[in-house]
């Protein structure tokens, strides 16, 4: 499969392709090449350190939708246990947008929701690139009151361009949906951590998208409105993302500086899917540390601070008027 | 003034057609009904609600005279009217967000979209408030959320009925985040009202879509629409690139609604007063003086 580069990746992925060139030739019949070799590594090895120091708000959507990204089900496999998948809605269908499952992180028994977008396109059509339809949500939210119930943790993991705007979901309550996800889970009795591991697009993000903490990737964003989407507001123009995306502050690190998430998980240069395995893994420990603390807590009293938490969010003047 | 002006005024005062909001304009104005393009007299429009007399259609109103409309005369007491926009994120692509909202306060007379107070409806006391389409299209950023909150709270508090004249572009984008978490804190507010057992009731009207649709808007226990109000998450224009091919006719509209289950009903403005008081007296029956159950007495 040819790999897939971004756009503003291209004039280090070209130099890369030659330097692996430049190595499948036969070095004993060359004699200049091994220095050549070394030159090109080195330039390599510059641009990359360059190219990647400081990603702009733009590259940094890029990077979120890398389709080669970990995705839900990478977590999945790979942090949690005796996965048993519930789907459905109970009422209209199974939305494979957003998957709920009861499962196992590190001993402690949770319940995992997110957003789950596919490897082959085969498997996107089935998930709707995932953009959910408000059966996805209905899921996610009977999830949670399950979790309510029963008295398990709620983990979720974010990544979705946003709810889908199609016909049959207007018809069938999209903002119903998510607007019932929103309540429920401010008033959750349960820990819930909430994880942005790639797109964290609108409304659609946001019905699972909060809790008690919120930890971010390096390079995953979260937006009130796509940059696209805002450009095309602004300008008229989809092309003028990148000034969007920079408007918009959509970072984790304006997440973080906005007082919204609480830590970021650092990827290497270039991004999670060039090594997804340690990014994962700290991605699990942040989980299971965030729940050693939240464990200790009553039910009570995670309710009452996860309101205040929600309730000093927004910035304001405010005279006697 | 010299006399030419004088002419140019009183032209405009007696000549002007117009399809502005009803509560702004002045009654010696002759104006085009969007729905049926006949010449209405404001004077009329006025005495009827502002709804057209020849083809129901509902004009926009401003936030005060929504709020007018639903309670006891005189009974309305404004709160939180001090809560201005602080441009959180200096927001200036395109058209500096600053500006945007300086031009809104000086043309509506305005804080924000939000217009929030205590009152009482036929003696039932109620929390209500109000978004006016006219202030940056009626955004929900921190100023909106944040007066929606302390509505709610306000109700908790007091114990109060919840009731809120609902229309929105959605949620404003030029407070980012901040604005998008401002859905999750309305929600959150509504749903310790509703814990506590104190009613809600929201009415929708033209137009409610995106981040205020999906939040406190449609988390009422009763839902009301008024006639041809269009409602809905995705704008349509978004929904049509999405699906590529044309709409339904009436979709997203107030009476669609109630065909797809997502709505009570909807309810012609002169009768919103009426049908909301007397949910209030089933939902609210301790308050106004009447005990729920017998067994209270």
């Amino acid at each position: 499969m040819a790999r897939f580069v971004m756009e503003f990746e291209r004039p280090l992925v070209e130099l890369e392709e030659k330097l692996a060139e430049l190595k499948a030739l036969d070095v004993a019949s060359l004699p200049d090449l091994a220095a050549e070799i070394e030159d090109l590594e080195r330039e390599v090895e510059r641009l990359r350190d360059t190219l990647y120091a400081a990603l702009s708000p733009w590259e940094r959507v890029q990077v979120s939708r890398h389709p080669e990204r970990p995705k839900t089900d990478d977590y999945l496999s790979a942090l949690f246990t005796d996965v048993v998948e519930l789907k459905g809605d109970r009422a209209y269908g199974d939305d494979e947008a957003i998957m709920a499952a009861l499962a196992t992180l590190d001993g402690r028994r949770v319940v995992v929701i997110g957003h789950r977008k596919g490897r082959t396109t085969k498997e996107n059509v089935r998930r709707n690139f995932g953009s959910p339809h408000p059966e996805g949500f209905r899921k996610a939210r009977r999830a949670m009151l399950l979790a309510a119930k029963f008295g398990l943790p709620v983990v979720t993991l974010l990544d979705t361009a946003g709810a889908y705007p199609g016909l049959e979901d207007e018809e069938r309550g999209q903002a119903w949906a998510i607007a019932e996800c929103l309540a429920t889970l401010s008033d959750l009795p349960v820990p819930v951590v909430v994880v942005g591991i790639g797109e964290g697009g609108s409304g659609g993000a946001l019905a699972i998208g909060f809790g008690d903490r919120l930890i971010m990737l390096e390079n995953a964003y979260y937006s009130v409105i796509s940059p696209e989407m805002c450009a095309m507001i602004l300008y008229k123009d989809t092309a003028r993302a990148a000034e969007s995306a920079s408007a918009l502050a959509l970072t984790a690190d304006d997440l973080v500086r906005l007082g919204i998430a609480d830590e970021i998980v650092p990827e290497p240069p270039g991004g999670a899917h060039r090594d997804p395995a340690p990014v994962i893994a700290a991605v699990g420990s942040r989980i299971s540390a965030a729940l050693d603390v939240l464990s200790g807590t009553d039910s009570a009293r995670l309710q009452h601070e996860r309101y205040e938490r929600l309730r000093a969010i927004g910035v304001f003047d405010e005279s006697a008027g | 003034m010299p006399i030419n002006d004088w002419f140019k005024q009183r032209e405009r005062r007696r000549y002007t057609v117009t399809s502005g909001v009803s509560g702004s304009l002045p009654d010696g104005v002759w104006r085009t009904c969007p729905g049926c393009r006949k010449t209405l007299y404001q004077g009329d429009v006025a005495r009827s609600h502002s709804v057209c007399p020849h083809c129901d259609h509902h004009f926009e109103l401003i936030a005060s005279d929504r709020i007018a409309l639903l309670v006891d005369e005189g009974s309305f007491a404004e709160i939180d009217a001090g809560l201005t926009s602080a441009d959180p994120l200096r927001f200036s692509a395109a058209k500096p967000y600053a500006q945007s909202v300086r031009a809104a306060r000086e043309s509506t007379g305005l804080s924000d979209a939000a217009v929030t107070g205590r009152a009482t409806i036929d003696g039932v006391p109620v929390a209500i408030g109000a978004l006016d389409f006219r202030f940056v299209g009626a955004s929900m950023g921190s100023v909106v959320g944040e007066k929606v909150t302390r509505l709610f709270e306000l109700a908790l508090e007091e114990r109060r009925a919840a009731v809120i004249v609902v229309a929105s572009g959605g949620a404003r984008m030029q407070e980012g985040m901040l604005s998008l978490m401002q859905m999750a804190k309305t929600a959150a507010a509504a749903e310790r009202l509703a814990r506590a057992g104190l009613p809600y009731v929201s009415i929708l009207v033209n137009p409610t879509y995106g981040g205020v649709t999906a939040s406190f808007a449609v988390l009422a226990d009763v839902i009301f629409a008024e006639p041809g109000a269009l409602v809905g998450f995705a704008g349509p224009r978004l929904v049509e690139q999405t699906i590529r091919r044309s709409l339904p006719k009436g979709f997203q509209s107030a009476e669609s609604l109630v065909e797809h289950g997502m709505i009570d009903g909807v309810v012609q403005r002169g009768e919103l007063r009426g049908r909301v008081a007397t949910v209030l007296g089933y939902l609210m029956a301790d308050a106004a003086g009447t005990p729920a159950v017998a067994g209270d007495v």
